[in-house]
């Protein structure tokens, strides 16, 4: 449905918005960063200086941002889509010039106050774009090739730029959110099946071309894919991190060993403790009750981003909705999974609570458009 | 409005589907987690834990403090000294060279040091500390140390190392310890975990070897927490090691010290035994050598050296060299006679020079010959022709029981390298080991300690003190360890008819105090320190029937290896035995000559304490007593310089 069919007239208007925003999202992603903020003074020693403080100052501005973007109109930012999504671009590309090389890899522009990786802004910007395309399909046309081939290539096209960074993590996440939109557009579900087949031929395709002149993936990727297979294979080199990893998981036991005791992370046994890992941290210090615990907040954001997006009668915002919530699922599955030791290691932090630059201000900016979309949703007319 | 209203509400429916399809997934995944999180962390919680344990703790040995020693008036004679030094851990660096090379640039280190460094570190486990440089002087010490930060995989340490304050006096008793071979590991069934430590230092001989266990101690250990590289983080437990015993030795320093600097620029040994309690106050062999240069591991050169010097410094002669007896074996076939009865004190043996058997001739030393005499004149004398008479009268197998008896041809069982057992030769003992028939003409020379008679040092002072004591004197080299007092050697009388050994005793006093006596001339006046003793001189060669002709050779005359060995065997004072001594001079010439004064001068001291003092001596003697103690004082060691506190670490 679309607006045209609603009364307007019972938007909120002026500070109104403000108690008309989705309180709850906004209170468990507080205490979602609230958690990170206690991890990271936790890995820090003791310290709030080195992580938490600058951490905390980002959430601030974040939630700043939050707040200003929601309070501006859906179809504005249903507008802004496009020329979004190719700004994404554009920074994408321009990382490739002049991007700042961290892990092995080009991912930053380095903009003084703030590293931003394109890769994030693209993750939101995508979601935007796919969103805005379904909204003016028109219904009849969502499986017909041709339209399903253009949101394939807006989705490949960034998916592309941010594989020769070569971030494969991010790029695996681009594939499975752009996906997710489609499909839950309502694409028909014979090119997921196929979408799904070929996945796994190209998965054999990569594992088979290995060693040969034109194998697909880079050395460390390969080793991140034995690594994962069998990380016992070779505990003090490749299998290095996901074995103390799990070391640390597992010996938090049920209630963890409390804040700073954990023996893994503070003896530096974790690798990169404050960001990508810093959930095995958490598990060391808090057990299995603060991880499952941790679980379920993100949890329910994802259900009341299902809930709102249910609720929400425009399309765009439904989507988009639903896209920002599937975009922050995957963020924390595979993080989760991947110091689990259920997927390979590649390079995903846990939203909200690692240590990161852009990560944590463009998924706050996400959630203002989910809040923008939530407080000008069409409401029912009266009579 | 360009939809067909049913596109809306089936387009709606659909959506609220594929959400609910995709949320259901999303739940799966997160079930998926969960289920993860709780095998991880409650089913295999203790398994985890216990790997982190593993990761965080580790368990280092700590080296006990080696047990010192000191001699019997707690004078320090093997001691520990810090020793401070840089380990290298070759898996906590990525280039060693560099490392190395950086190391070299703060101090300076041997490069043969760093050569065996080199092949340590390819040899060892990548986790091992291997020692780069040891012995540092502070200044270098701590400069590294401010420096390992810089220096990945560096560590400072400080062990403790052996030192030997008293240097050359007590190698041969103390010995030294050095780095455990890997061919000791290989064949020891010790299983102790400090042996696997590079370097541990173990004893390699004499005390140290021997009494290794004791001085040992036991291994500590440290439970450290060390983080992810290996770094220690703190010290969760510490358990000391036992440090090893604390040696008391019955050696007196300062006697062992004289008989080294009286023997000085000789090739020869001498033995002190208390004999009242059997305490070895003396075991000397010269030349000695620095046990410290072993502690370190001791250059080639200068080990060659020691090991090709003609004076044979590393041989501990004292106890491991065997010598003919020669004449002061007369004793024990004096005393076999007696004993056996073919032998009454006034009988009387005519001396012409010779003496015939089985168509060989026998000399004595005295071609002239002694004429008639008697026992105690032809022990005071030395005749050759007496013994050989009377021995065949009472068989080699008595003589060899009698020496038995007196410690001859008999296993001391001391704590030192290669104790030799000597020859005390029978019939069946010559049948097993040469499948000959025992001759007559061997009765002949090993009555006067010749022929198949082997002794050492350490047994002939044995028999000095039990033929002065008449009680069967054990020697004993350990005072006390931590405290506990060894037992006495004082030793039950023997079996001997004393009216017997009062004659030999007689005559052995003859030797030295009458003025037919071979040693008269190095016999002490004082009439409370009057010594008993008896000279020998060990033929090494032997004499042809044409060399007797033209006239014997000289001693002086032939090149050192042929001359013949000097002994004297004393106890003294003569009414009281209190010490016994036993000196062998190699290639010395005459055991009155050579042997005897340095007796004489060992016993005094022995007796009295300090540089004997000239009344002792007889008058004629005393002018060059005099200057020979003045070239003697220099060369003894300046007790002064033993700095108990410094050198002593417990």
């Amino acid at each position: 449905m679309s607006y045209l069919e609603h009364n307007l007239a019972a938007v909120p208007v002026g500070f109104r918005k403000i108690l008309a925003l989705n309180w709850p999202i906004l209170i468990l992603l507080t205490a979602i960063s609230g958690v990170g903020f206690v991890m990271l003074y936790s890995v820090a020693g003791g310290h709030t200086d080195r992580w938490a403080q600058p951490q905390m100052l980002r959430f601030f501005l974040g939630m700043i941002g939050l707040f200003v973007v929601a309070m501006v109109p859906i179809w504005f930012w249903r507008n802004m889509s496009f020329p979004a999504y190719c700004l994404a671009i554009l920074l994408l590309i321009a990382v490739e010039f002049v991007g700042t090389t961290g892990m092995g890899a080009q991912r930053w522009i380095d903009l003084g106050f703030i590293r931003l990786q394109p890769s994030e802004v693209m993750k939101i910007a995508l979601v935007l774009v796919l969103a805005a395309y379904y909204d003016w399909l028109p219904r009849r046309q969502i499986s017909q090739p041709f339209w399903v081939l253009l949101p394939a290539l807006l989705i490949l096209c960034p998916v592309f730029l941010v594989l020769r960074q070569p971030d494969l993590g991010t790029s695996l996440l681009l594939i499975m959110g752009g996906g997710a939109i489609m499909f839950l557009a309502g694409v028909h579900w014979a090119y997921f099946a196929t979408l799904i087949g070929s996945g796994i031929g190209l998965v054999v395709a990569v594992l088979q071309t290995r060693g040969t002149g034109w194998q697909l993936l880079k050395d460390y990727q390969y080793s991140r894919i034995d690594t994962f297979l069998n990380p016992d294979r070779d505990p003090l080199g490749a299998g290095y991190h996901i074995t103390q990893a799990k070391i640390a998981l597992g010996s938090g036991g049920w209630t963890g060993r409390g804040l700073m005791q954990g023996t893994q992370s503070r003896l530096n046994f974790l690798p990169e403790k404050h960001t990508d890992f810093i959930f095995t941290t958490l598990s060391e210090e808090f057990g299995f009750i603060g991880s499952i615990s941790l679980l379920a907040l993100y949890t329910l954001v994802v259900l009341a981003c299902i809930a709102s997006a249910l609720s929400n009668k425009d399309r765009f915002s439904s989507l988009l909705t639903l896209g920002i919530g599937i975009t922050f699922f995957l963020f924390f599955a595979v993080n989760m999974a991947m110091v689990m030791g259920l997927a390979p290691v590649v390079g995903v932090p846990l939203p909200l609570v690692s240590y990161g630059g852009s990560a944590m201000l463009i998924l706050l900016l996400g959630f203002g458009l989910m809040q923008s979309a939530h407080v000008h949703r069409p409401r029912p007319k009266f009579k | 409005m360009k939809y067909h209203p049913n596109d809306i509400i089936t387009s709606a429916q659909k959506l609220s589907r594929r959400t609910l399809l995709v949320g259901a997934l999303q739940l799966g995944v997160v079930t998926a987690l969960g289920a993860r999180m709780r095998f991880l962390q409650v089913q295999e919680a203790e398994r985890f834990r216990l790997l982190a344990e593993e990761n965080r703790i580790n368990m280092r040995l700590l080296p006990p403090a080696r047990g010192i020693m000191f001699d019997r008036d707690g004078r320090p004679v093997a001691a520990n000294v810090p020793n401070y030094r840089i380990l290298l851990v070759r898996e906590e660096t990525e280039d060693v060279d560099q490392v190395l090379a950086q190391l070299q640039k703060l101090i300076a280190i041997n490069p043969s040091d760093l050569e065996k460094a080199r092949k340590e570190l390819s040899r060892r486990s990548a986790f091992v500390p291997v020692t780069i440089t040891e012995n540092l002087d502070w200044n270098d010490f701590a400069r590294v140390a401010a420096n390992t930060p810089a220096l990945p995989g560096l560590l400072t340490d400080v062990g403790l190392s052996r030192i030997y304050p008293q240097k050359e006096n007590l190698a041969h008793v103390v010995g030294y310890v050095g780095p455990v071979s890997d061919y000791y590991l290989s064949r020891t069934k010790d299983s102790d975990p400090l042996l696997q430590i590079p370097r541990f230092q173990v004893g390699k001989t004499g005390v140290e070897a021997q009494m290794e266990h004791r001085l040992r101690g036991s291994a500590g250990h440290q439970r450290i927490e060390v983080n992810a590289v290996g770094r220690v983080m703190r010290e969760l437990e510490r358990a000391e090691g036992q440090p090893g015993g604390t040696v008391k030795l019955t050696i007196d320093s300062k006697i062992q010290n004289f008989a080294l600097a009286r023997m000085d620029g000789l090739s020869a040994s001498a033995v002190v035994i208390d004999c009242e309690t059997g305490d070895l106050l003396a075991v000397a062999s010269s030349p000695s050598f620095d046990p410290n240069l072993f502690v370190r591991g001791i250059s080639s050169k200068n080990y060659n050296a020691l090991r090709d010097d003609v004076f044979g410094p590393l041989r501990a002669k004292a106890v491991q060299g065997t010598y003919a007896p020669a004449s002061t074996f007369k004793m024990i076939t004096a005393l076999a006679a007696l004993e056996d009865g073919v032998l009454s004190p006034d009988d009387t043996v005519f001396c012409p020079g010779h003496f015939e058997i089985s168509n060989n001739r026998f000399h004595c030393w005295k071609r002239q010959g002694h004429g008639a005499l008697n026992i105690e004149d032809s022990i005071a004398q030395s005749c050759d022709v007496f013994f050989y008479s009377i021995s065949q009268k009472v068989g080699i197998d008595k003589i060899s029981a009698m020496a038995q008896r007196f410690g001859l041809g008999e296993y001391h069982d001391l704590p030192l390298s290669a104790v030799s057992r000597g020859v005390t030769p029978t019939r069946a003992w010559k049948e097993k080991s040469f499948s000959q028939p025992w001759l007559l003409g061997d009765t002949v020379n090993a009555s006067i300690g010749q022929g198949y008679v082997l002794a050492s040092p350490l047994q002939l002072a044995i028999m000095a003190a039990r033929l002065g004591t008449g009680r069967a004197v054990q020697p004993r080299l350990v005072q006390s360890i931590d405290d506990t007092a060894m037992p006495l050697g004082t030793g039950a009388p023997l079996d001997v008819d004393p009216e017997h050994l009062k004659v030999v005793q007689r005559a052995m006093f003859a030797v030295t105090n009458t003025k037919n006596g071979t040693a008269y001339s190095k016999r002490i006046v004082s009439p409370d320190l009057q010594m008993a003793g008896k000279t020998g001189t060990a033929q090494v060669r032997r004499i042809t029937a044409e060399e007797r002709l033209t006239g014997v050779i000289r001693n002086e005359d032939l090149p050192w290896e042929k001359r013949d060995h000097a002994l004297f065997v004393d106890y003294a004072p003569y009414d009281n035995p209190k010490v016994a001594v036993a000196v062998i001079v190699e290639h010395g010439g005459g055991g009155s000559a050579t042997a005897a004064p340095i007796a004489r001068d060992v016993t005094l001291f022995a007796l009295t304490g300090q540089m004997p003092e000239l009344s002792h001596y007889p008058a004629g003697v005393k002018a060059q007593i005099k200057q020979e103690q003045e070239e003697l004082a220099p060369k003894l060691f300046d007790w002064s310089t033993l700095d108990k506190k410094g050198q002593v670490q417990t």
